[in-house]
């Protein structure tokens, strides 16, 4: 079996990072920046596999339930909070959402 | 009987505490009764006190107790204490009875008034307040008191506030005392940084061994102790207040000058006389400015118009010869002649007071007064033996007793000093003149005004009172040529010293010739003012003359001078800086912090996106410094 150095397989959850980034930064609509959020973490979750086979530790492997487990904690009362935006100002545009503004 | 000295000033006190709280709902009747037995119980008890202490003196000839200490800040451990000998028993004396009397007179004199309560209310604060300054045995304490009779002043000058006239001569009054409290001020800093202590016996102790004579620190101190004492004592060039001061009640002019207020200067370095004994300087330039300022007031009591403003005049230079006393070291003929002017010129005050209430609407000039002597007998009996006192009629009067001691005194301590001699003894026949101008003016010739009302005992019995002390007031010191009684400079003796004295053949010379001063002062009052010639009608009214009197009458012109020299360029000044230029640092602080706030403002702009881009670009730099370095 042949291994694939490790700069190169990095390349795949940055991509991934920096995919969610943008997303993040460039939808206006509530539900994609969600998901541009979940698929940061699971670049970061890929991230922690990756180094847990390079290294042969389970940590990484463990570091990723953990960040499952926030993901889903995190996308239920993420997607509660969108349901309640949504009521109160009949749009999912995040940019309609400024009413803290200075 | 001593240990209760605290009850002297705390009674008069007590009955202002009670006047003010009760502001204004108590019956006038009970308003003179708590506004005239606080101060008559402290006269008794101080009547007692002095008793005592003539009889058994305490060890030392002085008693001091310590109330309270005031605050403990490290070194500085002012107390509150009492100090009595014979100077502030004699002081204490003469204030709460003079001030007894002229409460009793005023529970008439101001019958009717709207502010009655609130007239003994200030009152009796003032009384207390004097006392206080008198028995304080620690500056700070005193100069508590010495602010009391400043604020006290200010109430009781601007008595009638709906007069807005009245109201500038109570600021007036406030604002010329307080430049010499400023002084007085800096003064007690001074002592306190060389000395370590405000305790006034310790003090003077101290700065007898640790300053030289003659030394520039204690001439320092001693100059700005005078600053004060020439604010409160109305010397030159700080006397254009009391003149304008006549803007309140009778009976607190009478207060004012008699009693309390004005002496408090003469106290002050009458207390201190350790440390200007050792400041030559300021000694002479003491006595300078009482020769100046008599002379200067007594020319201007001559053109008067006003019955008070002849009498406030009259203080001004009368003072003047307490501090020409002080200044030649006479310190006992000062303090015997604060008290036969506090006997005659309290007496004068009412006396003027019991004629004006008497005329329609209250007249005050004496050119429209005139042949009173017959329609108020009561008034001219004791503005007669007021004046004569003021006049200083030898013999039977007390103020002849006082002034010849100071000018004997004065003669004898050499040097410049014939000068300053000079000066006291042509005041004290312009004196005579110009009171005298004043009592034919206005009790002889035809009458001008109608007389009304009548007297009741309350303002009778004061002026009998007063009228007797004036005269036998003199009598406990006497020159040698005349009984040689010295019981007043025996009993000072242990505060001031034995007095030098003239030698006995220049002392009797000097009597007989200062009696002839005064009454040929009275004399030429009568040539001129009851048997008026036409040529001197005629010479008043020669253009020169005109101008000078108007010169004398302005008070030797000090208003105006202080008007364009201080008031003016003082008001330009503030107007330019109406903004307030040290404020425009704090504002521009202010204003550069607000700025700031308003450009961050511009980042909060509530949108989750752009919050969202500034947290992923702080990330890269960070991560970028990290790396790179």
């Amino acid at each position: 079996m042949t291994t694939i150095p490790l700069d190169h397989v990095l390349i795949l959850p940055v991509l991934l990072f920096a995919l969610g980034v943008i997303g993040v930064l460039v939808r206006r609509n509530l539900v994609f920046i969600l998901m541009s959020i979940e698929i940061m973490l699971n670049a970061a979750g890929l991230m922690f596999i990756i180094a847990g086979a390079r290294w042969g530790q389970p940590d990484g492997q463990v570091m990723f339930l953990l960040v499952l487990t926030l993901a889903a904690a995190e996308v239920s009362v993420g997607l509660a909070l969108i349901i309640r935006i949504r009521h109160r100002l009949t749009t999912l545009d995040s940019d309609a959402a400024d009413l803290l503004q200075g | 009987m001593i240990h209760d000295l605290w009850l002297v000033p705390a009674f008069p006190l007590l009955g202002a505490a009670i006047l003010m709280i009760s502001a204004g709902r108590l019956p006038s009747r009970a308003v003179a009764l708590v506004g005239v037995v606080p101060v008559a119980v402290s006269a008794i008890v101080s009547a007692i006190i002095g008793i005592g202490f003539m009889a058994a003196p305490p060890s030392g000839h002085a008693f001091t107790e310590i109330l309270w200490r005031w605050i403990a800040i490290g070194g500085f451990r002012p107390a509150v204490g009492l100090y009595l000998d014979p100077l502030s028993l004699v002081m204490m004396l003469v204030v709460t009875i003079v001030g007894f009397l002229i409460l009793l007179y005023s529970t008439e004199f101001m019958a009717g008034d709207e502010g009655y309560s609130r007239f003994f209310a200030y009152m009796n604060l003032f009384v207390s307040a004097m006392l206080v300054l008198l028995l304080a045995s620690n500056l700070l304490f005193l100069y508590v008191g010495w602010e009391g009779v400043g604020l006290c002043s200010y109430l009781l000058i601007g008595f009638w506030y709906q007069d807005a006239a009245n109201g500038l001569a109570a600021r007036k009054a406030f604002i010329v005392t307080r430049i010499g409290d400023t002084g007085l001020m800096i003064g007690l800093f001074v002592l306190f940084t060389h000395l370590g202590t405000l305790d006034i016996q310790p003090l003077l102790h101290r700065a007898a061994s640790v300053w030289p004579h003659g030394s520039a620190i204690a001439s320092l101190a001693t100059a700005l102790l005078l600053i004060g004492a020439l604010g409160k004592s109305a010397q030159i060039p700080l006397q254009t207040w009391l003149p304008d001061a006549m803007a309140g009640p009778t009976p607190v002019s009478a207060l004012i000058h008699a009693a309390t207020m004005v002496t408090a200067g003469v106290y002050l370095i009458a207390r201190m006389h350790g440390l200007y004994m050792l400041a030559p300087a300021i000694q002479m330039t003491v006595a300078a400015i009482g020769a100046a300022t008599l002379f200067v007031a007594a020319f201007a009591a001559l053109n008067q118009h006003d019955i008070k403003r002849i009498l406030a005049y009259s203080t001004v230079s009368q003072i003047g010869y307490m501090f020409l006393a002080l200044g030649v070291g006479a310190w006992t003929a000062a303090i015997f002649h604060f008290m036969a002017h506090a006997f005659f010129k309290a007496l004068l005050f009412l006396a003027a007071g019991a004629i004006t209430m008497r005329l329609e609407h209250h007249e005050h000039d004496i050119f429209r007064m005139g042949g009173l002597a017959k329609k108020l007998p009561v008034a001219f009996w004791s503005f007669l033996i007021g004046s004569a006192s003021l006049a200083a009629l030898p013999l039977v009067t007390a103020g002849f007793y006082s002034k010849e001691m100071i000018l004997s005194e004065t003669w004898a301590h050499g040097g410049a000093v014939p000068i300053l001699w000079a000066a006291g003894l042509v005041t004290a026949f312009v004196t005579a003149l110009y009171i005298f101008r004043a009592v034919f003016i206005v009790f002889f010739g035809e009458a001008k005004t109608p007389i009304v009302g009548r007297y009741g005992i309350r303002i009778v019995l004061p002026l009998a009172v007063l009228s007797v002390l004036a005269v036998i007031g003199g009598f406990v010191e006497t020159p040698n040529g005349l009984g040689g009684v010295t019981i007043f400079s025996r009993f000072m003796g242990s505060v001031f010293g034995p007095a030098p004295l003239a030698a006995g053949a220049t002392e009797t010379a000097l009597l007989v010739f200062a009696s002839l001063v005064s009454l040929s002062g009275v004399g030429l009052a009568w040539l001129l003012y009851m048997r008026p010639a036409p040529r001197f009608a005629a010479w008043t009214q020669t253009p020169s003359v005109v101008a000078w009197r108007a010169f004398f009458l302005s008070g030797w012109g000090f208003d105006v001078v202080y008007d364009r020299l201080v008031v003016r360029p003082f008001l330009y000044v503030v107007r330019i800086n109406r903004h307030d230029a040290i404020d425009d640092v704090y504002t521009g602080i202010a204003e550069a912090s607000r700025g700031l706030h308003r450009l961050l403002k511009l980042t909060q702009t509530g949108r989750i996106r752009w919050y969202a881009g500034w947290l992923a670009a702080g990330s890269i730099l960070t991560i970028a410094v990290a790396v790179i370095r």
